[in-house]
Parts: C-alpha cells; sequence; structure tokens
C-alpha cells in the first residue's frame, strides 16, 4: 500500500474540474474482499540507498519522505536546515551532487504552501535528484546561495513570482517585473489578466482599464514587493 | 540613459574605487546594437575599466510560464518557440519529451530520428547566428553574411518541413506531425556535405587573426569552480573544462545511438568558447550526416489521444539546448492543463556569470563577453 | 601676360580640374565601398538607384542635404560648423602638391602636371593632416555632449599617435630622395629606375599601417565603431554637417593612398621604369598608371575593413607606440647606415 505522503495533494482523478474545486460525490464502490486492484498510472516507489541513509543519518528528523517517480528520485526535506543539507548532498562522499540545476517553486493555495524544489546533478554518477521542502506562505526560507552562488538569480525569480523571502541572500529583489510592481504574478489567486495598473499608470502613462490585484497576501507586512 | 525604473539601485562593489568622483555610471541599453535583445546592463566605469556590472532584465517577460498555466498542454507547444526564438526547435524537443516522460510514451524510432536531426540542424543554425553576431560586435563584419548565407540554407528545410522558418512548432507530443517531405534527405545531405568548408571559411577568418586573438584571448575568464557554482552550462561550462553534455550523460532521443565528441576548452575564455562552439558545429555536422542515412520506417507519432491527461505528479526533464541545459519541471494535477511549467533557461543562469567575468576588463570587453555567452532575452525573459 | 596666365589663370583650371576629379572620386568611392564589401559578403549592394546603384552617391548627397539641421542644446553653433569643415578643407588642399603625371606640352608652354611644386612637399602635407585633427576634437567639443568629447579625445589621441610613426616611415625615402618635393620625389624614383618600396618595403608597410590608423579606418576604428558605447565625435552630427565629416573621412583615405604611390610606389611610373624592353606599357598614359595604383590602395582600404574585427584602444595604442615606432625609428638607422655605406 502506497504511503500517504502528507506532503503531496490527495491522489485522484480531478477529471474536467479546475485543481482546488471540489469534486462531484461519487457513490463508493463496496469494499472488494480481495487486495485491490494496482491503480492506473506511474506510483511512488519508496526509494532507499546509501545516499538516502547517509542524509537521514546526518540529519535524523529532517527527511520525511524518499521516493522515486517515473525513474526521478525525489528528497522531501523539512524547510529548517535545507541550506545544510544541500550542502551535505553537495559534499557527500556517497554521491556529491555538485551541480544545483534549478530552484524553483510551486504553489499550493489549499493548504497555504509554497513547495520549492531544487534540482541536483551529480557530475560522477551522471544521476538527479529532487529536493522538496514545503513552506507556509510567509514564511521565509533560508537561501542556497551560500552552497551554490548562482541561485542567486533564481531565487530571485522565485521572490518576484510568489513572494517567498530567502534569508541570507545577498540582493533580494525583483528581478523580471519593474521593481516596484505589486503583487506576485505565479500565486494562483493572481488572475492571467491581472496587471498593477497603478504602476502602468505612474509609469507608461496608460489607463489600461485591466483587472487590478485587489488584496493583501497574508505575508505582506505592508510593504509591497 | 534615462532611469526609468521606479526606485534607485544600489550597486555595492566588492573593491572600493580610490578616487570615488571619478566612477560613472553608464547604462548600455536596453536599446543597443550589441546587447543582443533587450538586455540592459548598468556599468560603473572607472575611466575605462568596469568597477561592477548589473544586468537589468524582464524587458521581454510576457509571463510564459502563467501562460502554461492556462492552456492545455498541446496549445503551450508554440507559446514556448517564442522563449529561445533562435532555436525553438529545442524548446519544442526539451516539453515534449518531458510530457512523453509523464505519459510514460515513447516516440517511435521515426520520430526519434527526425527529432535529432532537426534539432542538430537547429544546434548549427544558432550557432552559426552567434558566431555572426559575436563576430559583428568585434567588427568582423563579413562572418556574418557568410554565416547568414548557411542558415538560409537550414531554415529552407525547416521552411520546407513544418512551414516555419523562425517559430517552427515542429514536435507534437508523441512524436511528430508532419511526415517527411520528398527530397527532405537530399537536401540534408547537400547541405551536410557542403558545410565543413564553410566552417573552415569562417575558421580561416577569425581563429589565427591576431586582432581577433587580442580581442578574445584572455577576455571574459570562467575558471571551472566558478563556472560550477553560478551554474553554468552549455558550451560556456564546457570551455571552462567541465566535461558534460546531457546528450552523452542523459541520453534521450536517438542520441546514444550516433557517435560524437564533446568539445571541452581549457581556460575558459572568450577565444575557448569560441573554439567550443566551432568545433561544435561540425560536430552536429556529423550527427547529422550519420542519422540521415539511417532513418528507419514506421509511425511518426505515438498513440497519444486526443485529449492529453497526464497522471498526477511532477517531473524534471532537461535536454542540451545550443545555449546549455533547457530544462522543464511540469507539475500535473491530472488535468488537461499543467499546474505548474517551469522553463529552466540556459542563458538565465548563464548571464549571471556576466558580473564576475567582466569586472576589471575595458568595455569594449563588455561587448565581447555579452556575445560570448550567446544569451537569447526571449529564453532570460520568459 | 605671361604672369597672369602662368600664375593665376593655370594654376586656376589646375585647381578646378583636380578639386573637381577629387569630389567625384570621393562621392563614387562611397559606391565604391558599398560595392566591394557587399560582394565580399556575397551580396550586392546597392542595386536601385540607376542602373547598378550608380547614382547612389548623389541621392545619398541629396538626402544628406535636404535633412532637418538639428544642432545640440547648448552647442557652440559657430564651432559646431566649422568643425567638419576644418576636416574637409586639409583633406582636399594636400592635393596641391601632389603629382599626378611628368610634364607636358600645353600652347608652347611647359606646365606640370600638379598645382605647385613645393620645395617642403612632404612637410606640407604632414603638416596640414595634423590640422584635421583640430576639426575631430572640435567637433567633439562643441557637441555640448560627454560622451562624444570623450570619443573626439580618443579620436585625436589615435591620430596622433600615428601621425608620429607616419612621420618616421617617411624619413627613410626622403634619405633616398634627398629632398621634400613630391614632384622630385618621383623623378628621383625614375632616375634610380626602381620605386621606392622596393627599396623601403619596411617603410611602406608602416607608412600604409599608420595611414589606416591615421583615417580612422578598420580596424583601428574602434572610437567610431557602432558597437561602442557611443559614436564617436560625430555622434551629434546629422544632415550636411555629417556629410561633410564623412566625405572627409573618404578624402583622408584618397590623401593617404595618393601618399603611398607618390612616396613609395613611382608616382606616376610606369611598373619598371628601368627596363627598356617593357617600353610598351609606356603607351598608357601615366596618369593613368597613377590612377590605377590609387584605386589598388583604396581596394586595399575596403578590403581591410570587410576582413578584419577591430582593435580595442588599449590595444591600438599600444601597437603604435610600442611596436610601429621602434620599428619605425629602427628602419631610419638602417636605411641611413646603408645609404651611407653605399654612397661610399
Amino acid at each position: 500500500m502506497a504511503e500517504e505522503d502528507p506532503h503531496q495533494p490527495p491522489r485522484g482523478d480531478a477529471g474536467d474540474a479546475a485543481p482546488g474545486e471540489a469534486k462531484p460525490a461519487v457513490p463508493k464502490p463496496p469494499p472488494k474482499p480481495a487486495a485491490p486492484p494496482k491503480p492506473k498510472g506511474p506510483q511512488k516507489e519508496p526509494w532507499s540507498d546509501a545516499l538516502v541513509e547517509a542524509v537521514r543519518k546526518t540529519f535524523p528528523d529532517e527527511v520525511p519522505g524518499a521516493y522515486t517517480f517515473l525513474g526521478q528520485r525525489n528528497l522531501v526535506v523539512r524547510k529548517e536546515r535545507v541550506a545544510e543539507i544541500l550542502k551535505f548532498l553537495r559534499q557527500n562522499p556517497v554521491e556529491p551532487f555538485d551541480f544545483l540545476s534549478d530552484v524553483t517553486a510551486t504553489h499550493w493555495p489549499k493548504e497555504e504552501e509554497f513547495e520549492l524544489v531544487y534540482v541536483l546533478f551529480s557530475f560522477r554518477t551522471h544521476g538527479r535528484v529532487v529536493v522538496k521542502t514545503r513552506i507556509r506562505e510567509w514564511e521565509p526560507i533560508d537561501s542556497a546561495t551560500a552552497v551554490w552562488p548562482g541561485a542567486n538569480w533564481l531565487e530571485r525569480e522565485i521572490y518576484d513570482m510568489f513572494g517567498v523571502r530567502f534569508e541570507g541572500h545577498p540582493n533580494l529583489k525583483r528581478i523580471l517585473l519593474p521593481e516596484d510592481w505589486v503583487g506576485f504574478p505565479l500565486r494562483k489567486d493572481y488572475d492571467m489578466r491581472l496587471q498593477d495598473v497603478e504602476w502602468v499608470r505612474k509609469h507608461l502613462g496608460i489607463d489600461s482599464g485591466q483587472k487590478f490585484y485587489v488584496g493583501k497576501a497574508r505575508h505582506d507586512d505592508g510593504d509591497q514587493g | 540613459m534615462t532611469e526609468t525604473r521606479g526606485k534607485s539601485f544600489d550597486m555595492s562593489t566588492d573593491e572600493q574605487t580610490l578616487f570615488d568622483a571619478n566612477e560613472v555610471t553608464v547604462s548600455m541599453g536596453p536599446q543597443h546594437p550589441s546587447t543582443h535583445g533587450v538586455l540592459q546592463v548598468r556599468l560603473k566605469l572607472d575611466g575605462e575599466k568596469v568597477m561592477d556590472a548589473e544586468c537589468v532584465i524582464g524587458y521581454l517577460h510576457r509571463g510564459v510560464e502563467k501562460l502554461g498555466e492556462n492552456q492545455t498542454y498541446g496549445q503551450f507547444v508554440p507559446t514556448l518557440d517564442r522563449m529561445d526564438y533562435i532555436a525553438a526547435v529545442s524548446n519544442c524537443l526539451g516539453y515534449c519529451e518531458a510530457i512523453e516522460k509523464m505519459l510514460e510514451v515513447e516516440a517511435p524510432p521515426r520520430a526519434q530520428y527526425v527529432r535529432v536531426i532537426l534539432t542538430e540542424l537547429n544546434r548549427i543554425s544558432s550557432h552559426l547566428l552567434w558566431l555572426g553576431t559575436h563576430a559583428l560586435d568585434i567588427g568582423a563584419m563579413t562572418v556574418f553574411l557568410y554565416c547568414f548565407r548557411e542558415r538560409e540554407e537550414i531554415l529552407k528545410i525547416f521552411e520546407n518541413y513544418c512551414g516555419a522558418r523562425l517559430t517552427t512548432h515542429v514536435f507534437r507530443i508523441g512524436g511528430l506531425q508532419y511526415e517527411l517531405y520528398d527530397g527532405f534527405e537530399d537536401e540534408v545531405r547537400a547541405f551536410v556535405k557542403g558545410f565543413p568548408e564553410k566552417v573552415d571559411e569562417y575558421e580561416t577568418l577569425l581563429t589565427e587573426n591576431r586582432i581577433w586573438l587580442g580581442r578574445t584571448r584572455d577576455v571574459g575568464v570562467l575558471n571551472k569552480q566558478d563556472a560550477i557554482d553560478m551554474g553554468v552550462t552549455g558550451p560556456c561550462l564546457r570551455a571552462s573544462g567541465v566535461e558534460w553534455d546531457i546528450r552523452k550523460s542523459n541520453p534521450y532521443a536517438a542520441y546514444a545511438e550516433f557517435d560524437f565528441d564533446v568539445p571541452t576548452g581549457e581556460h575558459g575564455d572568450t577565444y575557448d568558447r569560441y573554439l567550443v562552439r566551432i568545433e561544435e558545429m561540425r560536430q552536429s555536422n556529423r550527427i547529422v550526416s550519420q542519422a540521415v542515412e539511417k532513418i528507419p520506417g514506421g509511425p511518426i507519432r505515438a498513440k497519444v489521444g486526443k485529449i492529453i491527461k497526464p497522471p498526477v505528479g511532477d517531473v524534471y526533464h532537461s535536454i542540451e539546448a545550443p545555449k546549455g541545459e533547457l530544462g522543464y519541471y511540469v507539475v500535473s494535477d491530472g488535468s488537461t492543463q499543467p499546474y505548474r511549467v517551469r522553463v529552466r533557461p540556459p542563458s538565465y543562469v548563464n548571464l549571471q556569470a556576466l558580473r564576475q567575468m567582466v569586472i576589471g576588463h575595458m568595455v569594449a570587453d563588455v561587448v565581447a563577453v555579452i556575445g560570448t555567452l550567446d544569451i537569447v532575452l526571449g529564453e532570460i525573459d520568459r | 601676360m605671361d604672369f597672369l596666365i602662368d600664375y593665376i589663370l593655370i594654376p586656376m583650371v589646375k585647381i578646378g580640374v583636380v578639386f573637381g576629379v577629387i569630389s567625384l572620386v570621393v562621392a563614387y568611392l562611397t559606391l565604391l565601398e558599398r560595392k566591394v564589401i557587399a560582394f565580399i559578403q556575397v551580396r550586392l549592394g546597392p542595386m536601385r538607384v540607376g542602373p547598378h546603384g550608380l547614382l547612389q552617391p548623389i541621392a545619398d548627397g541629396l538626402k544628406l542635404m535636404l535633412k532637418e539641421d538639428i544642432v545640440p542644446a547648448g552647442a557652440d553653433r559657430l564651432i559646431f560648423t566649422m568643425a567638419p569643415i576644418m576636416t574637409l578643407i586639409p583633406a582636399f588642399i594636400v592635393f596641391a602638391v601632389i603629382p599626378f603625371g611628368p610634364d607636358f606640352e600645353l600652347f608652347g608652354r611647359q606646365v606640370g602636371f600638379f598645382i605647385t611644386d613645393l620645395n617642403i612637399g612632404v612637410l606640407y602635407v604632414l603638416a596640414i593632416s595634423s590640422i584635421g585633427i583640430l576639426g575631430v576634437i572640435l567637433g567633439g567639443w562643441a557637441s555640448n555632449s560627454k560622451y562624444p568629447l570623450l570619443g573626439a579625445l580618443r579620436s585625436a589621441a589615435q591620430m596622433v599617435s600615428y601621425e608620429v610613426a607616419l612621420g618616421f616611415s617617411i624619413i627613410g625615402v626622403l634619405l633616398l630622395a634627398g629632398t621634400l618635393s613630391l614632384v622630385e620625389i618621383v623623378e628621383a624614383q625614375r632616375d634610380a629606375g626602381v620605386w621606392y618600396v622596393f627599396l623601403q618595403p619596411v617603410g611602406f608597410v608602416l607608412f600604409f599601417i599608420c595611414g589606416v590608423a591615421e583615417t580612422n579606418r578598420a580596424p583601428f576604428d574602434l572610437p567610431e565603431a557602432e558597437s561602442e558605447l557611443v559614436a564617436g565625435f560625430h555622434t551629434e552630427y546629422s544632415g550636411f554637417r555629417f556629410s561633410l565629416f564623412f566625405l572627409a573621412e573618404y578624402a583622408s583615405m584618397i590623401v593617404i593612398s595618393s601618399m603611398a604611390v607618390t612616396l613609395f610606389w613611382g608616382g606616376w611610373l610606369r611598373p619598371f621604369p628601368g627596363i627598356g624592353a617593357l617600353g610598351f606599357l609606356d603607351y598608357i598614359p601615366p596618369f593613368v598608371w597613377f590612377a590605377l595604383k590609387v584605386l589598388v590602395f583604396l581596394y586595399l582600404y575596403l578590403w581591410f575593413r570587410a576582413s578584419w574585427p577591430r582593435y580595442r584602444y588599449d590595444q591600438l595604442m599600444s601597437l603604435g607606440w610600442r611596436i610601429l615606432m621602434p620599428i619605425a625609428i629602427a628602419n631610419v638607422i638602417v636605411t641611413a647606415a646603408l645609404a651611407l655605406a653605399l654612397r661610399r
């Protein structure tokens, strides 16, 4: 029986419903006496090998999950010591992941969480591992720039698009959007057609008539952007 | 040189200049003949030496990742062409392979071979454009015209195949849309046969030219450890001494069946990056010449169904685009539209290294370094 | 009456002819450049205006003359207008001393194929070229803008540096000919029976390189390159004033080419003037030989521009002072020593 990973959204056939909407109720089938049929589609296989053991040994309570999905190894960690875990992954003797390919985030509005994803690559074994961690929307997280200076712009973009604050980042300000833009576009509550109408009016002198961002996210402490 | 952004910026430099009054802040761009797109580089100059450089990007931000969440998987593919518009085929390939990975289907062999051929032709055309514009910035204007002459041949092949020259939308999830046209193999063969001489022509004009050497040797040096730390990929990383090519390390789309070398440099300067890319053009030519001889028959598209609904979960898939590692991180919630599409643009991460490559050099070298990084603003800003 | 004819009428006719011809050549040099560079780059160049683009210079000239007259705010209007004139005029008046052919008979008079035979011709040419540099500096200064001024100073510094080496490279020729007059230098080559380029190859190469740098042409054109931060001293110029700067650059190209031909390549002499067996070459008039040789050098200018990347400014200055100057001085010393030794 695959473990119900508390960090993943409930698995199920979302069908045509948009994410987050309630699914129509279906009558439950009577429980089968034999073992339940294998669910369709790829599954998360649990993953444990020397690397996972090394990580779990060094960080006893920080690694709640390790699984492979579609051939990709995933490591779920807690956010408290994520920078140290990344550093350990970079330097560990079992399989050193010397290269940071990407840092990105996904917004799960139902749980009010961001899931941060670090994709690492090892030159020695040509293997990849994806390190995932979750933070509440208003929580900051340690920056990975101490481990890889190249995470600088990648984290700036996450800040720009989602509003995640990285502690220890040398230059955390917006990168793709103008510096005085209000709103974090890749959040799920930022509609496709939203625009910072004030910014447009002030800098471009246009009254575009677009919808504008209403309300503040929970983590806004008064300073926008 | 006017400030149109809101707040003033604070550029902290690592080196303090002795007489601060001599420092001049000059903004190169966003409209500038040599910044290869709308890139703004704010330079702090002490006379002619660069003390600090800050890149301001986002002038071409179109919200591609947000668009991805609102289009179906199939609808999103043409949008991706507009990212790295010079090498649109690679964008397509990466995304289609990522979705195929999620759907657990594999494109049939015929599609894979044609994918390799078109992707490698695309790599050649991207490198040709890079060489032309880089040489033009440094002053050798003739190389630009010669490169475009060859590029024209490749674009004709693309136009004959899928109707578009630049934003090609050439692959579909599961394989190809169009069968090969009559004469495809002949045209590709003709191109492949004549191309190595043309590369020799470019090399004659540039490689041993002492002016070229003077402008590119020891300019914009990026050593190995810095390159790995900064996340630089592609020819820039290989020129710094790291032999990593995703086509060899994690092969995809029939690359495992071809014989080719991965050129690596030593010093990590502009000259090495130039040599690496020239050699890559030759190697791509080699791959295409092998592939075009043995395109297998068979179907061109796997059975994927009209509506694409990958299972719940996420996948990261990356390919070796001409500029570097192009990665796609796709999160699916089981519906017809992706929950999150993240594009890892190679030029974005490579451009981070500009600052350390340019500090201490002269202003004229900034142009050379921007050229050698081979950036495309469409990809950086998305 | 003789005085009137010899000293007023004939020189005025000569000036008119030379000025007219050189203006035409300068105008069509712009077209030649575009055509030659286009052909090197596998394309055709101007083709629309007139057959094969032959009327293009006229179209360009008309366009530039009819453009709006823009003077930057705060610019010194008088100097702003004078600066391009100060670069153009010196380039033209250098032609006063260049011999285009041997003396000829005209209505019973001996008429020299030059406007005037100054006995300090070489010195005159060098001095007048230096005045052109002043025009560049004034152009940058009068624009009332930081970056044209800096560009102008860089251009001027480059031109001055290379002018020193240019002067040194000529000294070898002067030692061989024993005179500063350009007419007599050509005659000295005729009497020696050999063009001076065969006696002074190093001097010629130096002269031409310095000449290319002197005129701010590729590969030494960084101060006015497009991929630089600014377009150099002529950033703020447009319309007719820009066309004057533009023409001045091409005129100085022709000046350097003419000087190279006169000093090193025998002026109007035919190839191998000493060998009688090639006397059939005399059927070609001498000024045609002169024109052909000048065209070869102009083609070299265009060829350099199409083929090579450009030097960075510090590399350019380092080349001028640290490499070309010592070679030029060494050339002088070796030539002097050899001349002394062989004359004994």
